[in-house]
């Protein structure tokens, strides 16, 4: 099943995906293009893998990690499906990041990687955008470039867990402009999904509406602004973004 | 002559000051108390450690405080000039390359939230640990590319957080293993309101572990004043109410190890106190 959380009605509801259409937890179907989309779920605490794909640490000059490169992200940084992206005027460098989510289903301590599968309520896909500009090497990507506000689309909606049979073989791709920019497999992460569980959980607590998200593949290029960016990822859904500028916000 | 009179002044001043800080006694300020459902509101005087609440008056340690924040916590690195000399030149070499421009912020996530007399757990296969006396700046109201002259209105109140980590000497990749261990962040035991510190960028912050004095600085020692780190923070990721912002952790924090009592001072702000004790189950989840 495929749940999202939208807005409609001067409400916010639970949704499934019903036939082409969205159906409320009150019996109504309504079209996707009538309804504001929110993040499926509320994240509570979000990890961030970073150079998870060989092909992609090789781009950025870094050899393959010896044990998971991990960052938090806070909650002003995420927003739905079919939102819109601030890109800075003075960057010269800005670009998405299509990623599997992982969205943890309840508490998560000392998890063998065996068992990790049991602690998973279902995926997502979340475009962890960068903006390269703003890199230092302090605690390295940080958050100047990877936390700020509107840049880290997550949805459309969360897929359950049982209905994707192998989570290590999907295809990720990025559209720009229904150009395709990236392309990638979950098939070339260098820490699959249960050992950053079991890694995770071998320091902390995970629990529920906690997500993990596993790193991109190599494809990175400039967006600008009017860019519609499309990151995709097999049976688990396609999240649209569109690129603003300063110019919408009146403290820009 | 005029040196004179100044002198005069800056003294009957100063005189002054004693006097209001003798009878200085009571802020207000929010608290959390275990099992009550919302923040309470209490009269608090940090020198005795007392508490009035609705006219009843206890010992700090004779009520069970909750973690009072509910938002999320940002640490910053290297926001104290003593901090950042001790890398010396080695910010100019790798992996660093340059000195550091924007504030330097990381995330102590949900599982290291912790309370006012609670333990903090050592890790299995760890034996010390790092103490991060920090001042918290507890937001108020979303808090958006703020100004450097209204910054402070943004600040509902101030708290005392004991950044607990594992030391570290590199500070190149995000240090989630040292810094997001479960129970890694007492925060409290209150919220003093805002109006009750004339200037946060004047606080006294000691350490005392088992009562000895272990650490003292003052947040006049920050490179990004709080306004100054308020603006530069909100540039690029919004605050909201009840987010929490430390403002550093002052050069050569304290180690302390299992057994240890840990307690922080800052002045105007009160005392937070926790100690360290072996990890088991319970004390990981924060039932005891």
């Amino acid at each position: 099943m495929r749940r999202a959380r939208i807005a409609y009605g001067g409400a916010i509801h639970e949704a499934i995906e019903w036939e082409g259409f969205l159906k409320l937890e009150d019996g109504r179907i309504v079209e996707e293009h009538n309804v504001s989309w929110l993040t499926p779920i509320e994240p509570r605490t979000v990890f961030a893998l970073g150079l998870n794909y060989a092909d992609h640490a090789a781009e950025l000059a870094f050899s393959a990690p010896s044990e998971p490169l991990v960052f938090l992200k806070g909650p002003n940084t995420f927003i739905g499906h079919q939102a819109y992206t601030r890109r800075p005027a003075n960057v010269t460098y800005m670009h998405y990041e299509c990623e599997l989510a992982v969205i943890i289903g309840k508490t998560a301590r000392s998890v063998k990687r065996e068992d990790a599968y049991k602690y998973v309520k279902g995926y997502s896909v979340a475009n962890d955008y960068a903006i390269r500009d703003y890199l230092e090497n302090y605690y390295r990507p940080n958050l100047r470039v990877k936390n700020r506000d509107t840049c880290t689309p997550f949805g459309p909606w969360i897929v359950d867990m049982k209905d994707i049979a192998d989570p290590m073989n999907l295809k990720l791709t990025t559209h720009v402009n229904n150009q395709l920019v990236q392309e990638g497999t979950t098939a070339d992460m260098i820490f699959d999904i249960p050992s950053i569980i079991e890694y995770l959980s071998s320091f902390m607590t995970l629990s529920e509406n906690d997500v993990i998200l596993t790193g991109t593949p190599k494809g990175s290029v400039d967006t600008v602004v009017g860019d519609v960016v499309v990151t995709e990822v097999e049976g688990i859904g396609r999240l649209v973004n569109t690129i603003i500028g300063d110019d919408s916000f009146t403290n820009g | 002559m005029f040196k004179l009179l100044l002198a005069n002044l800056l003294e009957f001043n100063f005189f002054i000051f004693i006097l209001t800080k003798g009878v200085k006694r009571m802020s207000s300020a929010k608290m959390k108390v275990l099992g009550k459902r919302e923040l309470v509101f209490g009269e608090v005087n940090t020198k005795t450690n007392t508490v009035k609440i609705k006219d009843n008056k206890f010992n700090a340690n004779e009520i069970q405080f909750d973690t009072p924040i509910t938002g999320t916590v940002f640490g910053t690195l290297l926001n104290y000039k003593g901090a950042l000399e001790r890398l010396g030149d080695a910010v100019n070499n790798e992996p660093y390359n340059s000195p550091p421009i924007a504030p330097v912020l990381y995330i102590k996530p949900a599982n290291t939230f912790n309370r006012y007399g609670a333990a903090i757990p050592m890790p299995i296969g760890i034996t010390k640990l790092e103490i991060g006396a920090a001042l918290g700046l507890v937001i108020g109201k979303k808090a958006v590319a703020v100004d450097e002259e209204t910054a402070l209105t943004y600040i509902a109140g101030y708290t005392i957080v004991n950044d607990v980590s594992v030391p570290h000497e590199s500070v190149f990749r995000p240090a989630v293993q040292h810094h997001a261990r479960d129970g890694f962040c007492p925060i409290g035991p209150w919220i003093i309101d805002r109006h009750e510190v004339d200037n946060p960028d004047d606080l006294i912050i000691r350490v005392f572990i088992n009562d000895k004095l272990r650490q003292e600085s003052s947040t006049s020692n920050l490179i990004r004043t709080v306004p100054r780190l308020l603006v530069d923070v909100t540039e690029f990721m919004t605050l909201s109410k009840g987010d929490v912002l430390l403002v550093g952790i002052p050069e050569e924090a304290p180690q302390a190890q299992v057994g240890d009592k840990i307690r922080i001072e800052i002045t105007g702000i009160g005392s937070l106190e926790n100690v360290i004790l072996e990890e088991t189950e319970n004390n990981r989840r924060g039932t005891i």
